[in-house]
Parts: structure tokens; sequence; C-alpha cells
């Protein structure tokens, strides 16, 4: 290397350490990821304090706190925020750093897209923000917005809640659908030499799985959305069933794209558990291949099991019968991964830092809302607990105790190749059981209240709910307590932290053989790819490698 | 790779073999390997062919709701309305619209052979169909005698003719903005992506149409 190149590298590590990048129009996949991530997570803290809101509301029976249209108000934009501006965008973050990395790119195929997919954001979230200054509040129809309840607004006025969310909907439905050209263009193109299909990492094939449900699903979102606005505010009826129009349209068009999106929040999440496992048990994956081949198997499955969402909605029973059939077909993809999951850290020595122990438990609570997810698929069982708090319950497992769980274990896990710096291993295992332990206290408890009858979206309810009301409620104060830790550990350890190394878990992804942080390139050259991803512990690539037996692998 | 040995990377399914073998038409979109990351062309006809993928989708949902609603209502037609109507007008201008795809492909195979002149006037003769088309639209909008407030069939005509027509208004725009850049000097090559994503789009605009007009005009009540 010349003297001139390691200037100019030198100069790279220093720009990309300047903080001012992040807040700057930047076409570099690294800094677009990190904006994601960022303000994804400002958007969890906002979620959770509306969370924390309808608990502290629901710690008596009477409704004393908030008033109906405020609650109502609250347990929609709740929904609507940790879904569209934290899970979804997260991970569109998280695979923005991470996918360009591990398939060996400089970049993504279209960074310019790639910016604006990322700045169409802040100002769909603050405008969904801003409908709390109407006179008459937020959208109040939950995040499902099902006509007609949608379409009965306050008022005869232009502008109110609804008609906001529809429109910051619709935007970030754009900026994910740029996204996700993106993502599937990057992986069929900028792969490395040697980066077969079945040389990418889990995380990747379940970038790709997520990203083409995006392009198959959520433009039946967006029909939706443009088909309630157009009947919220320019006089048609497609959902009005006085004027002979039909909502159960809308639900189907609805659950088309937000039963998928269920999917295109976890299957990232199951490839962050999938790079984590094997990097701190020492053991490759357990069947890769068909690990992989899971992720694409749950996305094609789950594209045909919407229906279950609408077994109380009128549904003939050949359909439910259908959908029930098809919707438990969901278990056996993910039966796999969680399979090998358990069969990667079977008789390894486990090493517990904080990633390992948010991978395992995200896994672990992941069999338990699994679980629950089958029952819920049973159309019997569904229409006996449709509506409540059982299917809050199920599904704060997935995207709380699973995905989020299993977001954090990615935080954690991939500080050291962001920031360049280490995170302090105290904090975060305390992060780690104030955060297991009170979301179990939380989510559990909707479990048995559910089966008891009481029912979701209320703010008063019969006293003989007020116990398990009361514990759910505590465990999440708790839990939102339990982001101080996280957030002093992360802001203080970017500042003060000590310098991390290039592969400090000593981890086989190709994002680790770059420098940390990786320079503007990403690879000061190219790699070229001759082993399997997670060859953690097979003496047959610890030694050096063969250059002839690359050559003919590539 | 020796064979014999069961090596972790032998795979039954080996995807770039795959893709090797499918037709010619396929694999100008898919890269056989790893590492094309110079094939500027490929990379954004590929993505672009990906984002189609999305929009058929949308329209698909629309097309879903229209017939879903049309079979499930006894009266399709208020009192007093005839729907829309097979008027010549609108013969007129789905001939010009679908004939204008062989006139935009022979513009972009010009544009290859570096025949900028051919390319130029085809593509100008190509904004005048695609205009053509829009304003037909507008005058049949002026003449019906139902209003897009009008009961389901209203409801239904403006969003599928207006959704549709949104579209070949992007294409007219985005044709307009390629005719302009040939003229910019030094930016201009045959395999431009811009000309062939422009044509690749009003097909898709073209080929909606036929749907479209299938559904709405032939269908009758």
């Amino acid at each position: 290397m010349t003297h001139d190149m390691s200037e100019a590298i030198a100069k790279n590590r220093e720009h990309q350490n300047d903080w001012r990048q992040y807040f700057s129009f930047s076409t570099d996949h690294k800094v677009i990821g990190v904006q994601y991530m960022v303000m994804t997570f400002i958007f969890f803290l906002l979620g959770g304090l509306l969370a924390m809101i309808i608990r502290a509301e629901l710690l008596t029976p009477e409704s004393n706190l908030v008033d109906r249209p405020l609650y109502n108000g609250l347990f929609t934009m709740h929904g609507t925020i940790m879904i569209f501006l934290w899970i979804i965008p997260f991970n569109a973050g998280l695979s923005n750093y991470l996918v360009p990395l591990m398939i060996g790119a400089r970049d993504m195929a279209f960074p310019l897209l790639n910016a604006i997919s990322f700045w169409i954001l802040p100002p769909a979230g603050l405008l969904l923000l801003s409908s709390f200054l109407l006179p008459n509040g937020t959208a109040q129809a939950g995040w499902w917005s099902y006509p007609p309840v949608s379409l009965q607004v306050p008022g005869d006025q232009f502008i109110n809640g609804e008609f906001i969310w529809i429109v910051s909907l619709v935007l970030i439905g754009i900026s994910s659908i740029m996204g996700a050209v993106n993502f599937v263009t990057t992986i069929f193109w900028m792969r490395a030499p040697g980066m077969t299909f079945f040389r990418m990492p889990v995380f990747v094939w379940s970038v790709f799985s997520a990203q083409l449900l995006q392009l198959i699903n959520l433009p039946s979102l967006t029909a939706a959305l443009i088909l309630l606005l157009l009947d919220l505010s320019f006089g048609t009826q497609f959902f009005k069933p006085e004027g002979s129009g039909d909502p159960i349209i809308y639900q189907h068009l609805f659950w088309f794209y937000s039963h998928p999106a269920v999917y295109i929040m976890a299957l990232p999440a199951f490839g962050i558990i999938a790079e984590v496992l094997p990097a701190f048990s020492r053991n490759p994956l357990f069947g890769y291949r068909s690990v992989a081949l899971a992720s694409l198997g749950i996305a094609v499955v789950s594209i045909f099991v919407w229906v279950h969402h609408m077994f109380t909605s009128a549904t003939p029973d050949w359909m439910r019968m259908t959908f029930m059939a098809t919707s438990m077909l969901v278990a056996i993809p993910t039966g796999v991964k969680a399979f090998a999951w358990t069969a990667t850290i079977w008789r390894s020595k486990l090493h517990l830092e904080t990633p390992m122990l948010f991978a395992m438990g995200g896994a672990a609570m992941f069999i338990f809302g699994g679980v629950t997810g089958v029952m819920l698929a049973a159309t019997p069982f569904d229409i006996h607990v449709n509506n409540t708090y059982f299917v809050v319950g199920h599904f704060h497992y997935i995207v709380f105790n699973t995905i989020t769980m299993a977001i954090f274990a990615a935080i954690y896990f991939w500080f050291p190749k962001i920031t360049g710096r280490m995170y302090a291993e105290g904090w975060g295992k305390l992060h780690f059981w104030l955060t297991f332990i009170p979301a179990n206290i939380t989510f559990f408890s909707m479990h048995p209240l559910g089966l008891q009858g009481m029912l979701r979206r209320i703010s008063s309810y019969d006293p003989q709910y007020q116990g398990w009301n009361v514990i759910a409620s505590l465990g999440s104060f708790l839990l939102g307590a339990s982001t101080l830790p996280f957030i002093a550990n992360i802001v203080g350890s970017w500042l003060y932290g000590a310098k991390a190394v290039d592969n400090p878990w000593h981890a086989t992804g190709l994002e680790w053989t770059t420098s940390s942080p990786p320079p503007r390139d990403n690879f000061e050259e190219i790699p070229v790819v001759n082993r399997p991803p997670y060859d953690y512990g097979d003496p047959k690539y610890s030694f050096v490698e063969n250059s002839d037996n690359a050559e003919s692998n590539r | 790779m020796q064979r014999g040995n069961i090596h972790i990377d032998e795979s039954p399914i080996r995807f770039d073999r795959w893709l090797r073998r499918l037709p010619n038409w396929l694999q100008r979109f898919l890269p056989s390997g790893g590492g094309s990351h110079q094939d500027h062309h490929g990379k954004g006809m590929f993505g672009f062919t990906v984002f189609l993928l999305s929009e058929s989708i949308i329209f698909l949902s629309f097309i879903f709701t229209y017939v879903a609603l049309r079979l499930n209502t006894t009266n399709w037609l208020p009192p007093g309305i005839s729907g829309p109507e097979l008027s010549k007008l609108v013969i007129l201008n789905t001939v010009v619209l679908l004939s204008s795809s062989f006139v935009i492909q022979p513009a972009e195979n010009a544009l290859k052979r570096n025949q900028l002149g051919k390319f130029r006037g085809l593509w100008l003769i190509t904004i005048a169909m695609g205009t053509y088309f829009l304003i037909g639209l507008l005058i049949e909008w002026k003449n019906l005698d139902f209003k897009i407030t009008t009961g389901l069939v209203g409801s239904t005509f403006y969003l599928l003719t207006g959704f549709h027509g949104l579209h070949v208004l992007a294409g007219v725009v985005l044709q307009i903005i390629m005719l302009i850049r040939s003229f910019i000097p030094g930016n201009y090559n045959k395999t431009h992506f811009g000309t062939s994503a422009t044509t690749l789009f009003w097909h898709f605009v073209d080929v909606v149409w036929v749907f479209l007009f299938s559904l709405i005009y032939l269908w009758r009540a």
C-alpha cells in the first residue's frame, strides 16, 4: 500500500467518526442506517410513553386519567408508531447498515434512492405526531383504522386526525417500497465474487424474504389507504355501507399487507438471532440451508394467511377452514428455525455476553408467543378470545419479547462495529434483566386477563379484572424504566467507551473483516468469498486458505 | 471442489445455475453471479422491474375492489345513469394508447443503435400519442352524466381511470424529460437507463389499460 493510499484511508476514517455526518444528507448506507436506527429509537421511546399512559389509565377500573377520545387516540398512535415508525424502519436501518457489509458490497444498489427513502420518514413521523395538536385529536379508530368507524370523524372539517394518519402512512409506505426495491436489487446484484446465495448469512436471507413481502404486499395497504382517503374526504362510497359499499373489502386489503407485516418485522429478528447464537456458542449454525430456506418459506406461506384476522367478520366457513390450515402451516418453517437455534447451542460452551442474553431471551419468548399464535390460528379458539387481551398478550410476546429483544441483541452485537467502541458489559446485563423480567410480567398477565374475557381498547372495565391489570401496569412502568440504563450505556459508550478491535466476538461474517467503524467504501479491497457463513469450529476452515480451492469455488 | 466428498457448500439447489439456464429475456435482468457492480443499466432495469411488480399490486387491489363491489351490488347503476359508454372516443383513445407501444419500442431500439435523430422523432410521436390519450380522457370525463360521488359506479370508474390516467401522465412527463436530456451533450449514451425504464413503464401502462378497458367497458351491466 502506498503512502498516499494509507493517508487517504486514515482521512476517510476520521471523516467516519465525525458526528455531523449523521445530521446531513448522506448517501453512505452506514450513515443512513445509523440515521434510521437513532430516529426510530426516539419513536420507540414516544410509543412506549403512550403505552405507559394507557397502562396508568388501566390501573383502576374507572376511567379517570384520560377521557375516552384521548384514550382511543393513545392506543391508535401507540400501535401505529410502534409498527410503522419503530420496528419496520429500525429493521430497514439495521439492514441498511449490515447487508452491503455482509455481502461484500461498497454500498447499496441505489444510494441516492436510499437516502430519499430515509428522509421521507422524519416528516411523515412529525406529521403523524402533529395530529395531537388538532382540536379533535388524533386518529381514534385503532391502528387497523377499520371503516366505517374510521370514517366517523367528529365534525366535518377537511383536515382531521384520520386524514393525517392516512397521509403519513402512505408516505411511510412509499419509503418502504423504495427501500424494498433497493434491498432486493442490492442482494441480487452487489454480492462480492464467490458470495453465492448459499454463502449469504441468514440475516441477509431474512432481509431478502422480508423485503420481498414488502414488495408484494405493501401496495395493497397503499391501495386500501387511498380508497379510505377518497371515502373520508372526497365523497366516494367504497367502504360506506349506507352507499352500498363494503367495509369487508378494506379488511381484506388491509390484512393482505398487515399480516405479512408481522413477518416483515419478525424475519430480520430471526436473522439477528441466527447471527448471534452461533457467534456466542462457537458452533456453526445448525441446518444453515434449511434455516435460510425457511425464511423464504415463512414469506411465501404468510402471503396466504390474512383471513385469520377476519374469522369473526362474516367470513364464510370454507374460507375459515382454509385459512386456519394455512395459518397453522407457518408453524413449520418457524419451527425449523426454533429447532435450529436450539440445536446450535446444544452442548456448546455458551458465552453469555449481553447480545447472547438478548438473543436467547428473544428465542425463548418466541416459543411462547409462537404457541399462542398456533392457538389463535384455530378458528374456534380465535372466536372465543376474539378482541380480548389474550390477543394483545400474544402479539406483544412476538413484537416486544421476541422482536424488540432481538433488536437489542443486534444493537449490542454490532455496537463495536458501528461506533468503533465497546459498550459497558455490566450495564448491558442490567438492561437485559430489567427488560426480560418486567416484559414477562407485563405481557404474561394479559393472557389470563384475556381468557377471563377482558376486552381490549376499553378505558374502564369490570373490577374483577383489576388484579392482573395492576400487575401488568407495574410491569410496564418497570419496562419503561429499563430503557434508562440502556440509553446511558449507549450514549456513554459511544462517547467514552474503550476502543473496539475489528472483530471483538471472533465472529465469521464479512462485516467483521473490515475495520470498526468501516471506511467509507466498506472494504479496502472487495473480498473474495470462499467459505460458508458460519464456520465456527469447523477445522477445514481454521487453517490458511488453499488458494486453488478458493479459485475453483468461485 | 472435489466430488465424492460431502462438502458443506454443495447444494441441491444452485440458484446461480438456475438463473444461467433461464431464458435470455430473464437473464437480461438477473445477474448470474456476484459482483456485477459495474452494470448500472442492468441493475437499474432490475430495480425498476421489481418496482413495477409492486405497482401492479396496487392496480390488482383496485381491480379486486371493483370486481368484488360489482358482483355484490344489485343496483350497480343508479336510476337515470347509463354508466361508462363504449363510445367512439374511448375506442379511438384505446387504439392510440396501445399502438404507441409499437412506436416507443423502435425508438428505444434506435437509441441503442445510436440513431439519435430517429430516436427523437419516434419519441416525439409517442409523447403526442400519450397526450392525445390524456386529453381524450378529460373530454370523456366531461361528457359523462355521473360524478365520482355518484354511487359505486362513479367511485370505481373515476378511481380506475383516474389512477391509470395519473400513470399515463407520469409516463408522458418521463418521456419529455428523456427527450430534453437527449439534447444535452455528453450525458447521453446508447444504453441510457432512463429511456429503457420509460419504455418499460409505457408498456406496463398499456398492458394495465387492456385489463381496465375490458373490465370497465366490455363488462356490461
